[in-house]
């Protein structure tokens, strides 16, 4: 008991049935030229929960996220060994279609970034994209979208707009709005309060908890309260390893690692 | 061990539940000796000193408000969490208990007043004095278990916490008897049977102090379980104990 007060053996795998889940990641190194960022990395991400990534600075919890649409494809010294598997199918599979990964695998930054366009048209790009032209399907997917979202009444008068009038946390629902607009399966969210006051945290964390009703949504934060309050599983990482993995409750209440209990009290390990 | 709530970063916090900490075995401190006090003014039928057990009460029910008010600062400014949040809801409920053994003490109190007018019984209480040093005991044990996180003791209070109600049962057949005996006494024997009670209490309040214990360092809520699903507990904890220190 002198080491502290949680025993070695940290709970890394979740009990879930195989229908429950939505992305399996086996056995995944990453490695920025010599530097190995992600050590081994074997998780699930259950379908249609929110699953948080904590961990300090450089513990490769974002390095991770972005693996889940191949963010980091666009980084040339990365090389990746090991799978992710979305829905049984290898996203690093060479027939992969990438621009069709990142459809069904929304992401949403920590500073938001909408398009110097109109709202109505930040939403309605990624149809267009597609070939949507009908006006009226268009009009249709906007409304939905922000009121999924959560914005519809606060923009509903100012659709032509530009976007960048908004405020920064009606700027961050706009760009979940965006991301959900394309119907993905997986929203992934790389800080998405840091930039935002107390208020829009509030409204974009009651958003996340009405959107896991329709998606998977992974989240990276360095803020473990929000983590606490908006996530059904924690992952606690440290240099690149992945430590514990656990129902957030459990996780926060009774970490069964020492390191966890360490970073989420604030202790120096 | 007992440093693991003095590795924050935050220096502050550090020091806040380094107070906390004092203040709770304050707490229990008085609480301990307004129980040994209460039973010596009973058995030395002396007022005064039971007057004074009257007063402290007043003070141990404001140390329950004290640390509960630092208590809440606590959980508003640091929202602490895993064992410092298990740490911050272990001290709620033991001052809680704390406070009632500080009532039953005072009781005690009230009734040695009472009866320091009335001719003193054979053996002079004896019996209640014996009980009073058993249960004075566990308290010590449930606040140095508490101080030292130690949650073996919650076990050891179980078993002593079934001494006391078995030695009170015996109590109380022997105070029936006394009453069947004498009908006089019938008056001093029913006060002696409150007394008891409230030992008997006081001792129950040590036993849950020693299950907060076992939530505080194993996060597990062994509240209202059998006996021996607390000991399988603790036994598993130290064999995984045993692993750790590889």
């Amino acid at each position: 008991m002198s080491a502290g007060l949680a025993n070695p053996r940290g709970r890394k795998r979740l009990n879930l049935r195989s229908e429950d889940i939505s992305m399996r990641v086996n056995d995944l190194n990453l490695y920025y030229g010599q530097v190995q960022a992600l050590k081994s990395i074997t998780m699930e991400i259950p379908r249609k929960r929110v699953t948080a990534f904590i961990g300090p600075s450089g513990c490769g919890k974002s390095t991770l996220l972005r693996c889940f649409n191949r963010m980091n494809d666009l980084v040339d010294i990365c090389r990746i060994e090991g799978e992710i598997k979305i829905d049984d199918q290898d996203i690093y599979a060479p027939s992969v279609d990438v621009p069709e990964l990142r459809r069904k695998v929304g992401m949403v930054f920590q500073k938001p970034n909408p398009f110097p366009k109109s709202i109505y048209e930040n939403i309605a790009y990624g149809l267009r994209l597609q070939g949507v032209k009908n006006r009226r399907k268009l009009d249709e997917v906007v409304e939905s979208s922000l009121r999924r979202a959560a914005l519809w009444d606060e923009v509903k008068d100012r659709l032509d707009d530009n976007a960048f009038g908004l405020s920064g946390g009606q700027q961050q629902r706009l760009v979940i709005a965006r991301a959900i607009a394309i119907e993905p399966e997986v929203i992934l969210l790389d800080e998405p309060c840091s930039a935002l006051d107390p208020i829009s945290t509030a409204k974009v964390e009651e958003l996340i908890i009405d959107l896991k009703e329709s998606y998977t949504i992974v989240i990276v934060t360095h803020n473990m309260q929000q983590a606490a309050r908006v996530s059904d599983f924690t992952a606690y990482m440290y240099l690149g390893e992945l430590i514990e993995y656990d129902d957030t409750a459990e996780l926060f209440t009774n970490p069964s690692r020492k390191a966890t209990e360490d970073y989420i009290t604030g202790r120096y390990g | 061990m007992e440093k693991h709530f003095e590795q924050h970063i935050s220096r502050q916090f550090n020091q806040e539940l380094e107070m906390l900490r004092q203040d709770v075995m304050a707490m229990g401190g008085m609480a301990e000796e307004m129980v040994r006090e209460a039973l010596t003014a009973l058995v030395e039928g002396d007022t005064a000193r039971a007057q004074q057990v009257i007063d402290m009460d007043d003070e141990v029910n404001q140390m329950e408000k004290d640390i509960d008010a630092q208590c809440n600062m606590i959980l508003a400014r640091r929202q602490p969490t895993a064992s410092d949040l298990r740490l911050v809801l272990a001290i709620i409920k033991t001052v809680n208990d704390l406070e009632r053994v500080g009532d039953e003490a005072e009781r005690i109190a009230k009734i040695a007043v009472r009866l320091a007018d009335t001719d003193r019984p054979r053996g002079n209480y004896h019996e209640l004095e014996t009980m009073g040093v058993t249960v004075r005991s566990m308290l010590h044990d449930a606040l140095d278990g508490f101080v030292r996180l130690v949650p073996e003791v919650a076990m050891a209070l179980v078993r002593e916490d079934e001494k006391v109600d078995s030695e009170y049962e015996g109590l109380l057949r022997q105070y029936y008897t006394y009453l069947v005996e004498d009908p006089r006494s019938t008056r001093r024997v029913i006060d002696c049977i409150w007394i008891a009670r409230s030992l008997e209490r006081i001792g129950d309040h040590a036993k849950n102090i020693g299950e907060y214990i076992i939530y505080l360092v194993e996060g597990k809520d062994l509240r209202h379980s059998p006996r021996d699903e607390m000991e399988r507990t603790l036994m598993q904890d130290g064999d995984e104990d045993g692993d750790s220190k590889g």
